[in-house]
């Protein structure tokens, strides 16, 4: 009984956050619904809000006019800086796949943490608190402070002006009628492109303001970005891609977990968070208040059929294939390492792309089965004493049967939906790698787990990783030309027609992520071996982005576009990652690329081919 | 008024449009007749723009279209009314009515929903229902009414009586005709004939994404191998 205040005040805590967390989601749900983007960019907004918030109240007068005017000026600047990035960059890749403005998105990531680090350095900034609502009220005998009434009192304010925006307005209305049907708007005269930049300043200025409002509660850090993000993602989701409404309830429910499960689970609110709204995607596919994804009219251009490797390309391949098994013969050390990496990007690469080409389905967080490869073989190593090819054996059977049930909850949903589970899941692993010190070493990671004394030398070991990733992708290529792959295609292209001669389609999906999975996990064990240690990092969401990336930079409707990606991804982090602000660089180079090749590297060059031989077959988008 | 030449349009490495030729002058409904598959969504799809035709071009009121996008194309007075309706079913009739609200771009009739709601007066009591709240033929002339709130110079009408009661069927012939009294070029595409020859004054048949007869309902009924080579099912 004598609980109940401190229980309540703990409940406006969260209410507290959840105004916050909602401001976040509501913009990015807004962006989603139109533009169909899952701008991962976002969670940057945010936290350029709030470190833009912390100059401007330093820099203007203090008082209430300078505190509230900073806020509001933060808000628009970043609002301002969302609507030229649509402008810039994602208005002239619209008509790629839509993954390459989740990579575009994801560029920027990276662009804004060098900003901010550069304009702002390393530190946490705390600002000052909101002059006039520095205070404490004191309900029940708990003291709450003032500003946190004003941020509960701010979210359903906040809701309340977007709801009208959206319901009583003409443009509230065309905004509406573009997630719903964007093509059908268009050629009913809606400026498609006014509408979108529109939108991505309505989506930018609302993280600004939450980023903003969260100065005085919570120090700005350059963490602040991909922390949100993933919270966002899980709001937007259990609340339904595209519904304002749901995104409010959603971040209450969301930052009420986290404000009562920090009383009973101080370590793991986040997988808290993640776990329900794993029950929610199940239980309602499309979350509380979404709705099913229509199928968008004019998705674009069919797929074209994938060949097996016969002819010209062969003997290319044979020829790659020969220069990497004499590479030790020429190669130093250092290029061997390289090499390896290499070896293990392409495997890691591929095995992604045989769920998102040939499967159709897009992951956000294949780097779990990559660590759980990596992983198993270092605590394989380490607590059974198990040799090197043991390991190496065992490690990706842990990685496959992970890959048995996150793809026995991923084939039930689709699109979107399945993407934002896989993040789930790799930020609960992520989470549990991170704090379960006493097996993983947590932040520490696990140390020196060498190869076994006969693969010991660079070569030697260079010889494993090449058997064992080629062997990797050769299986992938079978596999995708294997009757099971023409089912899975078959169930990408058209799944009620696929079951309706008889193909599970479920059966098949599930099948892929476990063989991509294992693979994944054949990628992990050798990189393992080949480092020599293993920490939570490789687990996390920006390794997972690094196969997107790897993927997308080859191409995703081509065969051998991951490995051409996973080559021109692990030479280019390589060289990049020497320099200073290598971030800023990497995102823009990620971004370059994408709009001068919206279908890849490897797309590239097979336009340029088909140009080269005047086959003009792939039609100009 | 509306011309279509020489259209080619791929899907991928399929050619659908063989080089379609069309045209529609002021007050004129042409009906443009096909099987299932023939091309002739494609060929409205074309001239609006939402696929880009690989050869040929599209003029309409005097200028040269081709390549525009649909929402240019739209505010220059063409209006589009899609096969499947594609109402917006989470937004109101009224709703549904704004958003095709544009400021008249030519010397077409000027519409609001009260004048629509005469046209149309089915939706007058259904204008704060959503859009999935509404039977077929009520989304039929919501879609109608939708892209007359454009106020439109021609139009393209794609299958307006497919999946309709013949009722509804019978008031939208008199819609069609009041349309083309107020001046409208309408281009329409059928797989009935009955419904097409009840309200156009040519017929272009169209197989295999080429036009293969071109003139007048009295010519083709003297010519019934062409209506059994191409339309009959």
């Amino acid at each position: 009984m004598s609980d109940a205040p401190f229980y309540f005040a703990q409940f406006l805590t969260g209410l507290a956050s959840a105004s916050s967390l909602f401001l976040v989601a509501s913009g990015l749900s807004l962006i989603f619904g139109v533009t169909r983007i899952v701008n991962f960019a976002h969670g940057s907004f945010y936290m350029l809000g709030a470190f833009t918030a912390y100059s401007l109240v330093n820099a203007l007068p203090s008082g209430i006019f300078g505190f509230w005017s900073s806020v509001f000026l933060s808000a628009l600047l970043v609002g301002l800086i969302g609507a030229m990035f649509e402008f810039v960059v994602l208005r002239r890749i619209y008509r790629a796949p839509e993954l390459f403005q989740l990579v575009a998105t994801f560029a920027l990531v990276l662009i804004i943490q060098d900003a901010a680090l550069w304009i702002w350095g390393a530190e946490d900034l705390l600002g000052p608190r909101a002059p006039g609502l520095d205070g404490a009220i004191e309900i029940f005998g708990e003291r709450i402070p003032e500003y946190d009434l004003a941020l509960i009192v701010a979210g359903p304010a906040v809701l309340l002006a977007v709801w009208l925006f959206l319901h009583r307005s003409r443009w509230g209305t065309l905004i509406r009628a573009a997630t719903e049907d964007r093509e059908m708007a268009g050629a009913l005269g809606v400026n498609q492109s006014l509408l979108f930049t529109a939108v991505f300043f309505l989506g930018s200025f609302l993280a600004g303001l939450g980023g903003a409002l969260q100065v005085p509660r919570e120090a700005a850090s350059l963490l602040m970005d991909l922390n949100v993000i993933a919270e966002a993602f899980v709001v937007v989701v259990i609340g339904g891609m595209g519904s304002i409404v749901g995104a409010f309830l959603a971040a209450v429910l969301v930052a009420e977990l986290n404000a009562f499960g920090i009383l009973v689970l101080p370590k793991i609110t986040i997988v808290l968070a993640f776990i329900v709204m794993a029950v929610v995607l199940i239980v309602r596919p499309w979350g509380l208040l979404g709705k099913p994804q229509a199928g968008q009219h004019g998705a674009g251009e069919p797929e074209q059929p994938l060949r097996p490797l016969a002819g010209l390309p062969l003997v290319a391949a044979l020829i790659v294939v020969a220069a990497l098994v004499l590479a030790p013969a020429i190669a130093g050390d250092f290029m061997l390492v390289l090499l390896t990496d290499f070896l293990v990007a392409a495997l890691f690469a591929a095995s992604l792309h045989f769920i998102m080409g040939p499967g159709g389905m897009i992951s956000f967080g294949h780097a779990v089965f990559f660590g759980l490869g990596a992983y198993g073989a270092a605590l394989l190593v380490k607590f059974a004493g198990a040799g090197m090819i043991v390991a190496l054996a065992v490690a990706p059977l842990c990685a496959a049967a992970a890959g048995v049930v996150v793809g026995w909850f991923c084939v039930r949903l689709s699109g979107v939906y399945l993407a934002m589970l896989t993040l789930a899941v790799a930020q609960i692993v992520w989470s549990i790698a991170f704090q379960w010190q006493d097996v993983t070493g947590g932040d520490d990671g696990i140390v020196g787990v060498w190869p076994a004394q006969w693969a010991a030398s660079k070569a030697a070991y260079y010889y494993v990783a090449l058997v064992l990733c080629l062997g990797g992708i050769w299986l992938l290529h079978r596999f995708t030309h294997a009757p099971f792959g023409y089912g899975l295609r078959a169930g990408r292209d058209s799944s009620l027609r696929a079951e309706s001669i008889g193909i599970n389609v479920h059966a098949h999906q599930w099948m892929a992520f476990v063989i991509a999975g294992g693979l994944a996990g054949v990628a992990g064990s050798v990189f393992v071996f080949s480092k020599g240690s293993i920490f939570p990092d490789e687990l996390a969401i920006p390794r997972s982005v690094d196969g997107l990336i790897m993927v997308l930079l080859g191409g995703i409707k081509m065969l051998f576009g991951p490995i051409a990606g996973a080559a021109a991804f692990t030479f280019l982090e390589d060289i990049v990652t020497r320099l200073s602000y290598w971030r800023a660089i990497f995102g823009g180079l990620i971004l370059l690329i994408v709009l001068a090749a919206p279908d890849g590297v490897a797309g590239g060059f097979a336009r340029l081919t088909t140009r080269w031989r005047g086959k003009a077959l792939q039609a100009k988008p | 008024m509306l011309e279509a030449r020489g259209l080619e349009t791929f899907y991928g490495g399929a050619q659908i449009l063989n080089g379609v030729s069309v045209h529609a002058g002021r007050g004129e409904v042409v009906a443009l007749l096909g099987r299932n598959g023939a091309g002739k969504t494609t060929t409205m799809k074309s001239i609006m723009g939402l696929v880009v035709p690989r050869k040929g071009s599209v003029r309409f009121s005097g200028q040269d279209i081709t390549g525009w996008p649909p929402f240019r194309i739209n505010r220059l007075g063409l209006g589009y009314v899609p096969e499947d309706r594609r109402i917006f079913k989470d937004l109101t009739v009224l709703e549904n009515l704004e958003v095709g609200r544009q400021p008249s771009a030519g010397d077409g009739p000027v519409w609001t929903p009260e004048r629509l709601f005469e046209l149309f007066p089915n939706l007058r009591d259904r204008q704060d229902n959503l859009g999935s709240q509404l039977s077929g033929g009520e989304q039929q002339m919501l879609t109608i009414a939708r892209t007359l709130m454009g106020n439109p110079s021609a139009i393209l009408l794609d299958e307006p009586s497919e999946g309709i009661a013949p009722v509804i069927v019978a008031q939208l012939a008199e819609t069609v005709r009041e349309l083309k009294r107020e001046g409208l070029a309408i281009l329409l595409s059928e797989q009935s004939l009955h419904f097409a020859r009840a309200v156009s004054d040519r017929a272009d048949i169209i197989e295999k994404g080429q036009i293969r007869y071109s003139g007048s309902f009295a010519e083709l009924d003297e010519q019934p191998e062409i209506l059994r080579k191409y339309l009959a099912v």
